[in-house]
């Protein structure tokens, strides 16, 4: 009854059920595997919780990344955050955004959402947004649930993987998401925050996925937070009335064929892009002795 | 990946890699099953990206946990080490050219503590997902997600449908079947995996059936 593979199902869904598109989301996870609604709302609850707790070890310690080449850089954005040119509270999603993958690359516990290398994105906007404008916590989850009923979109009519669509998928998917979410929560209706997410995956399409000698560190962690800024800005367009000429369902297909087109060594095989220069090329040399 | 909202929004695990930190300890957690605890000793053998980069990884804290019985987001992994060390639990790496298997593939090698040697190769296939290719040298097909039964049984004809009749009585739906074979009248496996436990009366009734070798029980591993 309530079961969808595009944004376009899923809104129409809302009009014909006249129930909010987080409501839509639940009923057809409930559906498709047979959890009923409490079960459902405790588990992202406590994927929620774990976001917060992964955001503030990472603000607070500096931790050193296995491969050594990040940690510290989330504290340090923090510690700035009253100076920011972009603003406090764009500042302190990304500060966070850099913290969850500090905390990943340190082999500490996160959330993939939708995947590990792009973990730091949905958490960053939406706890640096609970706490600037004080959502309940039901509003923030149902925010939650409208990124992962997005993020399935992506995943059915595209993937989520970098190995098959190169970063686009993962920090593109996750700012799509994040920006959905914002949406929301200021208030935006489904139509708006599909639009926000539009907007989100075209500003991130093509994006390469090149990891210094294989590691989830450089660049990923710093690909989370201009992805983050990304997700806010577009959320902000979305809410001023700005239209994607293309929906999102179109988009998602873009991206899709991008990935396809994408060259083998520039999908997660560190052959190519960033994991190729001189810098990365000498480091990886050391790290294997 | 599957289609449901937490495998969107999940799964909660520790970093840096669900195919090389996640997967990993997943297979580790497999090899723990089929040695039937913490061995005395184990050796793991990486081929391909795991080879490369195991240690930026951290694949080797995983494995090592997961041979442990860690699941994937157990924070302990980290020092599984030291944790090893407190268990009497010997191990070391090596890289090995496997040769045409997938890139993230190892083979793990362990001395269980009644001298009984244990091999499995398995592959982290992506977002944490794994597939166990070879246990104890026969060649199988699991993934870990479901409790999975391995019985290795004489070519015989009937056996198999004397095997899942148990099942059948017992009400336990078959999610997958698997049966592979070396030549005909061979030694043989079969593989299944459940949607539920399987109860260990009916372990004990396929270990009565004749023609039965070895029956092993793997419980799903869960994240």
């Amino acid at each position: 009854m309530f079961q969808y593979n595009k944004a376009a199902e899923l809104i129409s869904l809302c009009t014909s059920f006249k129930m909010p598109l987080p409501e839509v989301i639940i009923q057809a996870e409930m559906e498709e595997s047979g959890m009923n609604r409490d079960d459902i709302w405790m588990v992202m609850s406590e994927r929620f919780d774990i976001m917060k707790i992964s955001i503030a070890n990472g603000v607070e310690k500096e931790l050193k990344s296995k491969g050594g080449l990040i940690g510290g850089n989330a504290r340090k954005l923090y510690l700035n955050l009253n100076s920011a040119l972009s603003g406090k509270t764009v500042t302190k999603a990304v500060s966070y955004a850099l913290a969850v993958t500090e905390v990943n690359a340190s082999m500490g516990k996160i959330v993939a959402s939708p995947t590990a290398g792009s973990s730091g994105i949905l958490p960053g906007v939406l706890v640096a947004l609970a706490q600037d404008y004080n959502y309940p916590l039901e509003k923030l989850l149902e925010a939650l649930f409208i990124a992962a009923g997005l993020g399935r979109i992506i995943a059915i009519n595209a993937t989520l993987s970098g190995a098959e669509g190169g970063c686009q998928a993962e920090c593109g998917s996750a700012s799509a998401m994040a920006a959905a979410s914002a949406t929301y929560l200021v208030g935006g209706s489904p139509e708006q925050c599909f639009n926000a997410a539009a907007m989100a995956l075209k500003g991130l399409l093509g994006l390469v996925c090149d990891p210094v000698a294989g590691l989830v560190e450089v660049p990923c962690s710093k690909r989370n937070a201009t992805s983050t800024a990304n997700a806010l800005i577009c959320a902000d367009m979305s809410i001023a009335g700005i239209q994607s000429f293309i929906p999102f369902d179109e988009v998602v297909e873009a991206m899709h064929r991008v990935g396809q087109l994408m060259s083998p060594d520039l999908r997660e095989t560190a052959r190519g892009g960033c994991a190729a220069v001189p810098t990365a090329l000498k480091y990886e040399k050391t790290m294997k002795k | 990946m599957g289609a449901g909202i937490f495998d969107v929004i999940g799964p909660v695990m520790v970093g840096p890699s669900s195919s090389h930190t996640a997967g990993a300890v997943r297979i580790g957690a497999i090899a723990n099953k089929i040695c039937g605890g913490i061995p005395a000793r184990v050796d793991f053998y990486l081929h391909g990206s795991f080879a490369e980069t195991y240690r930026g990884h951290g694949t080797d804290n995983a494995l090592v946990g997961g041979i442990l019985g860690m699941s994937p987001s157990d924070e302990r992994l980290r020092n599984s080490f030291q944790y090893a060390r407190e268990q009497g639990l010997d191990f070391s790496f090596h890289t090995i050219d496997l040769g045409d298997v997938h890139p993230n593939t190892i083979k793990i090698v362990m001395h269980a503590r009644d001298g009984v040697i244990h091999e499995v190769i398995g592959s982290s296939i992506g977002g944490g997902s794994v597939l166990i290719n070879s246990v104890d040298n026969a060649r199988v097909e699991f993934s870990g997600k479901y409790p999975t039964i391995f019985i290795s049984h004489e070519d015989k004809p009937g056996l198999i449908a004397r095997v899942t009749s148990l099942f059948a009585d017992q009400g336990i739906n078959i999610a997958f079947l698997k049966v592979f074979r070396y030549s005909r009248g061979s030694d043989a496996t079969m593989l299944i995996e459940t949607d539920v436990h399987i109860p260990a009366d009916l372990i004990y009734a396929i270990e009565k059936l004749a023609d039965i070798k070895k029956v092993m029980y793997i419980d799903e591993i869960h994240s």
